[in-house]
């Protein structure tokens, strides 16, 4: 297709402006003034709107394939949710934190903190701060917590480390090393946890925090998840829970109950909000109370009156981790999530995201090697080694399943697993399509046997096939000269 | 067991797929987990139907106040917003789809992205942009620490014209790490050059500066770039897109790495987000960028396609050691962003920066016509300005809100000595009328 530079005529018009109502102003010193005009699109409004809904056709998508991309929760976004959000459009941010504004955005605010509370109660935090822009900012925020409470501890220097698994998301050590630390990685044992012993005697005094997802990236419980928050404990070390895998334990287990101090969670992912082809999303950070002293202004607080106010100048707060109050309108729509399933509904969630885990793991264990052969929770890992041996990797696995109308799996994470298959199918996909796409993935197997060039060859349905990646590293074009 | 929103099964489903599973209830699926270790409570109320929820959203909205006129900006602005934006990023093909790691199946996404870095180029003056950041503030978080990096160095000054919000984030970002960073307080609303020429030496890795800035002055930086740059240091420039309709670029100035906030680009006020961050600088510094950078290759018929890039800079290879721990960014707001500048067009953004700043003229004119009020003259402004008024600002601001006039941002709160300032944003959206209602309505505030 081409670009829509290509399509540009000059002088060619888009979407007509308002006549001007005022005078022309006397015109800008020159030095201010840009040379030439930036060479932007200029196409009519109807082929603007043919580039893109065309582009928009050479997407999958949640609405309109089954995307089973481990790790990230690809779960219906309800449509009601995107009206909800919509109500929210014309409120400018500034306006609470200006003199005598919060009065006019009650609605907001009131939101944000029920929200927080909300949150509060399903993860088993003391206080939420809805600031922090996407799964990844929330980590960042919650080792920047971390390392006031230690600092205001007068022990700032003494911290140096934070513990990560080895099957750990690549965003847990990189936000713990943005947040100035060093990281100590401990190997996963077999039984498919971080390894308890080479946990231990990673861990001493100057471990600031222990990172963990649980589930982890394997789909599995650590049934030792007290204990590893004990040792961490008694170190000084704050126990981080990695929030990308909420949707497993909803009502099941709350991670400030097992020990963990801090948490995000990834509203884009257990509640149900849009993933917007790489964000927007928004990561909610819920602590303990010995942390709220520390969490990013300003912090929305509930008067006696039941009156939403902000609260900002705190001297241990780490500051701003965004300019305003986060990513409002999806914090909207997992509002709007959270009070229409309701307790039971979301019980309900957790409850056939691990049924519908399973039952993928149990019917393609006889086809795909499973590493780690146990009971799952929301997702499972599988390795493609069985094929290797026919030639056939998971990323052929993973363009065949193209070529049959499916989004693949993660692949190759967790980075443990040789040939990582990793599926997550979350709750909202029926038995029909969850038999249709096991059936796909034992015709992939097969075909790695009888004929593996037809996967090597995959995609072949797409617009494009197989792309050079090489080249695009290698001649780093990533704008189109004008 | 169905009564649920969004969880499709049968009970009869659920049994057949028990037992394919070889369990005898769903509750047995959870018992890796010890029973000491279950929840005791869970006190989230019913549900509702997607009516009530919807009722109740509406009821929350209108809590609010609605229908305000909007004379303010600190970083987010009212700007008209073409119909097309929200049809076509809308389209759930777009919304619903996740970052694009297999590009195959995900050319939508990548090409849309692809064109957004490109207009991002050639709106700046840059050689190169990634595919979003997160928002105005995380970007110029992220710039400096991409000049941390790219200089080894450890010292950041930053012009206290900036965004108060943005220096905020800035220094929440690098509060644990081992960097200095200067606020250099402003003089006359503009960068204080004196002082920082006494601070500037080769300790320093990067100066931040704002254009417009946040008293709305207009700045040239041509002459600091090349002042930073004999010290091998760089310029990073955090700048307002609308305003490049008219400005002069960041590119034109020597500047090393632009960022901003595209909120204004076709993206909601929303109470605040989503918006999106963008970054580009010059293109040696390609392999410092932070975040995801779309890029042009052929597949094995030569066909054209786009892939994401120079991943080995990215938390999912390197980890630790990346150059950033951005996962999802805020792609469909850059999507938004695209259409946005696609749709107004080439001078479509010219005229539309011009009525900008006509029409903040016009106020600009009418306010200082008000007895005691004057306009801070030291630089010339765009779409906002800063008044002098004969009281403090924030109570004739807190008097305008009981009227439906968000009349600007009184700047005490920001700058110690500034009470009687107000900083006043004027959009295309404004139109004559309700500037006229401003002026009369801020002149009966002062004048009591
Ligand atoms: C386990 C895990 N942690 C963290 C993240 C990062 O979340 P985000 O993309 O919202 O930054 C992800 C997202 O893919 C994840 O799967």
């Amino acid at each position: 297709m081409q670009l829509i530079y290509e399509q540009s005529v000059n002088g060619r018009r888009g979407v007509k402006l308002p006549v001007s109502d005022v005078p022309s102003a006397a015109e800008l010193p020159e030095n201010l003034l840009r040379r030439e005009s930036a060479a932007l699109p200029e196409v009519s409004e109807l082929d603007l709107v043919r580039h893109f809904t065309n582009l928009s056709r050479r997407n999958y998508s949640l609405d309109t394939n089954f995307y089973p991309l481990g790790s990230c929760t690809m779960k219906y976004n309800a449509k009601v949710l995107e009206n909800a959000a919509a109500l929210f459009a014309p409120f400018h941010p500034m306006t609470a934190l200006l003199p005598g504004g919060v009065e006019f955005c009650q609605g907001s605010l009131g939101m944000l903190y029920d929200l927080g509370q909300m949150l509060a109660d399903i993860t088993g935090m003391d206080e939420v701060t809805t600031q922090p822009l996407a799964g990844a900012h929330g980590e960042m925020t919650g080792i920047l917590l971390i390392a006031a409470y230690h600092a205001a501890r007068g022990n700032k220097a003494k911290k140096k480390y934070v513990v990560v698994p080895d099957s750990s998301h690549g965003t847990n050590p990189a936000s713990a090393s943005i947040a100035g630390y060093e990281i100590i990685t401990v190997p996963t044992a077999s039984y498919g946890d971080m390894d308890i012993e080479l946990f231990k005697k990673a861990m001493n005094d100057e471990v600031a925090a222990v990172m963990m997802t649980c589930p982890n990236t394997l789909g599995l419980f650590n049934p030792h998840i007290k204990e590893i928050s004990d040792i961490a404990h008694s170190h000084d070390a704050l126990m981080y829970y990695d929030g990308a895998n909420l949707n497993a334990i909803m009502g099941k287990v709350k991670p400030g109950d097992v020990g963990f101090d801090v948490i995000h969670v990834n509203l884009h992912k257990t509640f149900g909000t849009p993933h917007g082809g790489g964000g927007p999303g928004a990561g909610p950070v819920g602590v303990k109370k010995e942390l709220i002293p520390f969490l990013p202004q300003p912090r929305i607080v509930m008067n006696d009156d039941g009156q939403f106010l902000l609260e900002d100048q705190k001297a241990a707060s780490i500051g701003r981790t965004a300019n305003f109050f986060g990513n409002f309108s999806v914090m909207a729509k997992a509002y709007a999530y959270i009070i229409m399933l309701g307790r039971d509904g979301l019980i309900r969630v957790s409850e056939q995201a691990v049924l519908n885990a399973n039952y993928i793991k149990e019917r393609l264990k006889a086809y795909y090697d499973l590493p780690y052969d146990m009971t799952c929770m929301h997702e499972c890992v599988f390795s493609a080694s069985k094929q290797l041996e026919h030639g056939v990797h998971a990323i052929d696995v993973a363009k065949f399943l193209i070529d049959k109308g499916y989004h693949p799996p993660t692949v190759y994470f967790p980075l443990i697993v040789k040939e990582a298959i990793m599926i997550e199918p979350t709750e909202t996909e029926s038995k029909a399509t969850l038999d249709a796409f096991i059936d796909v993935m034992i015709e992939a197997a097969m075909t790695a046997e009888t004929n593996p060039q037809l996967l090597h060859d995959a995609p072949v349905t797409t617009p494009v096939g197989r792309l050079d990646e090489t080249k695009a590293a290698r001649e780093q074009n990533v704008c189109c000269i004008g | 067991m169905n009564d649920s929103h969004y969880c499709p099964h049968t009970p009869e489903e659920i049994q057949e797929m028990l037992s394919a599973i070889g369990v005898a209830s769903v509750e047995e699926l959870f018992s890796p987990i010890p029973s000491e270790l279950r929840a005791k409570t869970f006190n989230l109320p019913p549900g509702l139907s997607e009516f009530e929820t919807f009722d109740k959203m509406k009821s929350i909205a209108s809590d609010n106040g609605g229908g305000m006129s909007a004379f303010v900006g600190g970083g987010f602005y009212d700007h008209i917003i073409p119909a097309a934006v929200d049809h076509l990023s809308g389209r759930a093909e777009f919304y619903t789809a996740y970052t694009p790691y297999q590009p195959e199946c995900s050319q939508g996404t990548l090409q849309a992205l692809f064109e957004y870095q490109t207009a991002i180029c050639r709106l700046t003056g840059m050689g190169v942009s990634n595919a979003s950041l997160y928002d105005g503030g995380t970007a110029c978080a992220e710039a400096a620490m991409m000049a941390l990096r790219i200089t080894g160095r450890n010292k950041i000054i930053v012009d206290g014209c900036v965004n108060p919000f943005s220096r905020q984030v800035l220094k929440t970002y690098l509060y644990n790490l081992d960097v200095e960073v200067i606020e250099i307080a402003p003089l006359d609303g503009l960068l204080n050059r004196e002082e920082l020429a006494g601070m500037l030496d080769e300790s320093v890795a990067a100066v931040l500066v704002q254009n417009p800035n946040f008293f709305g002055c207009v700045d040239d930086f041509t002459a600091l770039a090349q002042q930073v740059h004999a010290l091998d240091a760089l310029l990073i420039a955090s700048v307002y897109p609308i305003s490049l309709g008219l400005l002069a670029t960041p590119g034109e100035m020597g500047v090393d790495i632009t960022v901003g906030d595209g909120q204004s680009l076709g993206n909601p006020l929303s109470f605040g987000g989503p918006s999106f961050g963008f970054i580009a600088a010059k293109k040696a510094h390609i392999r410092n960028m932070p975040g995801r950078i779309i890029g042009e290759t052929v597949d094995k018929q030569g066909r054209r396609g786009f892939v994401l890039t120079l991943q080995a800079r990215e938390q999912h290879i390197k980890r630790h050691k990346a150059t950033s721990n951005i996962c999802s960014n805020q792609g469909l707001c850059a999507l938004r962003g695209l259409i946005f500048l696609s749709a107004i067009g080439r001078q479509g953004l010219v005229d539309m920066a011009r009525m900008n700043r006509d029409k903040a003229e016009y106020a600009k004119a009418q306010l200082v016509s008000i007895p005691g009020v004057t306009a801070l003259q030291s630089a010339a402004t765009f779409n906002e300005f800063t008044i002098f008024l004969p009281k403090p600002a924030d109570g004739v601001v807190a008097e305008l809100l009981r009227k439906d006039i968000i009349a600007g941002v009184p700047l005490g709160q920001y700058y110690q000595g500034s009470e009687n300032c107000l900083v006043v944003t004027v959009t295309e959206k404004r139109s004559r009328k309700e500037i006229d209602l401003l002026v009369k309505e801020l002149e009966v505030a002062v004048c009591n």
